[in-house]
């Protein structure tokens, strides 16, 4: 286990000198625009089979919300990302608060509702982790349970994680969620338990059977407002890479200078 | 690693009371895919002493490199040796007497693998099947697909995967 950790260790400083590099550029952020180069020649992935090869620092994965096509009152998002990471199986305690509840259950995505107070303008997003290139909840965990896989997914090892938020207390988004009861239903591609933290990890199961989607961007997509974007951030070909340079977006608060993986464009 | 002579006893005890497999000492929930076929992914005597090694170390693969499709990963170990009720349905695989708790409860060891991951097979991102239809040889298909069942590849020494814990 140790082995390991230090192998993907080490991945991450060849990911990370790479992106120190590019550091200053304007466009798509630091770890964006150092990819073009590694970039090639990859054995891309429009044929889904699952994974064999530890992941690697080839792909960047990210996203774009385009604000001005997300519906006010629309959560298909949220639900899809409810199925497919079985947080629609959490219970509420026995004897429980309804109110408490709804506060306490993990959510991976918050429909956020923000208005412009002098124009009265209001901008629908949704909230979920926004994978950053540096993460504050990985430089605060005390465990190393807290970690950015190779390919820039922000996640939890629940097998190391102790349970003492300190990364809910360091992410500016409000992304993560403690799982304070006792889980009875799961689902094999998402384990769940009492006592450890967890947040948004991009369909991770997904990707690792080859899949280039997300269920929020699939449910989005479906119902009509095509609001969300998935895709490769290292790939200069990608359709993300593409709407990115396209249009106007920013990271939430930019000024943390986390270098995103997921960008807002219309805010 | 202390557990492995203890339970290879305690398994010897079972051997009167459950299911054979192929041999003396074998436990396996007869309704499980595991009755089917004639040893784990590995062999069944180096299963029984070291199946918390392979596990472990899946899990750091699967969790760090993203790989989930091996043979080694425990949503097959569900998948495989879960037991069925006469209605088809499958009993979670730690509940009393099936094929995880059965041999921890007599062992008085106490595993929480199962406080998070699911204790059926429900909801897989991916699967055996799925895995096997992209190539990756799994001994368990047999089973899964009601054919003849296959023997695992028995390799000579440790598998590859585990020699540089």
């Amino acid at each position: 286990m140790k082995d390991d950790n230090r192998q993907v260790d080490s991945d991450r400083r060849r990911f990370l000198g790479a992106a120190a590099v590019a550091a200053g550029s304007v466009t798509g952020g630091a770890g964006v625009a150092a990819l073009g180069a590694f970039s090639a020649g990859l054995p891309e992935s429009a044929d889904a089979s699952p994974r064999t090869e530890p992941v690697t620092d080839r792909h960047r994965w990210g996203m774009l919300v385009d604000t001005s096509k997300c519906a006010d009152g629309c959560t298909a998002c949220v639900e899809a990302c409810d199925q497919e990471n079985g947080l629609g199986l959490q219970s509420e305690p026995f004897g429980d608060n309804e109110a408490k509840w709804q506060n306490q259950r993990a959510v991976w995505i918050r429909k956020v509702k923000l208005q412009d107070n002098a124009s009265g303008h209001v901008t629908n997003l949704p909230l979920m982790c926004q994978h950053c290139e540096q993460p504050p909840c990985v430089n605060v965990c005390p465990t190393g349970a807290s970690f950015k896989r190779a390919d820039g997914i922000v996640m939890v090892d629940r097998h190391t994680c102790i349970g003492c938020r300190y990364c809910i207390m360091a992410c500016p988004y409000k992304a993560r969620s403690f799982i304070h009861e006792r889980v009875e239903q799961k689902l094999t591609r998402a384990p769940r338990g009492i006592g450890c933290v967890e947040s948004c990890n991009l369909c991770a199961h997904r990707l690792d059977e080859g899949k280039t989607t997300t269920a929020c961007q699939e449910a989005c997509t479906a119902g009509g407002h095509q609001a969300i974007m998935f895709g490769d951030l290292k790939d200069p070909t990608s359709p993300l890479r593409q709407a990115l340079a396209a249009q106007p977006n920013r990271q939430i608060r930019e000024d943390l200078q986390l270098n995103t993986g997921v960008r807002y464009a219309g805010l | 690693m202390i557990l492995g002579l203890p339970l290879t006893l305690l398994l010897a005890a079972f051997g009167s009371t459950t299911a054979h497999a192929t041999g003396v000492g074998d436990f396996v929930v007869p309704s499980s895919n595991a009755a089917g076929v004639q040893n784990c992914v590995e062999p069944t005597e180096y299963m029984r002493r070291n199946h918390m090694e392979v596990i472990r170390h899946q899990r750091d693969t699967t969790v760090y490199g993203g790989i989930r499709s091996t043979k080694h990963s425990m949503a097959g170990c569900v998948t495989c040796h879960v037991g069925y009720d006469a209605e088809q349905k499958p009993v979670p695989i730690n509940a009393d007497g099936q094929f995880c708790e059965a041999c921890h409860d007599y062992a008085a060891v106490n595993l929480n693998c199962f406080d998070c991951h699911a204790t059926i097979p429900e909801g897989e991102g991916w699967n055996q099947e799925t895995a096997a239809a992209h190539g990756h040889q799994l001994s368990v298909d047999g089973a899964q697909h009601g054919a003849v069942p296959t023997v695992a590849q028995v390799p000579e020494t440790m598998p590859a995967e585990n020699q540089d814990q």
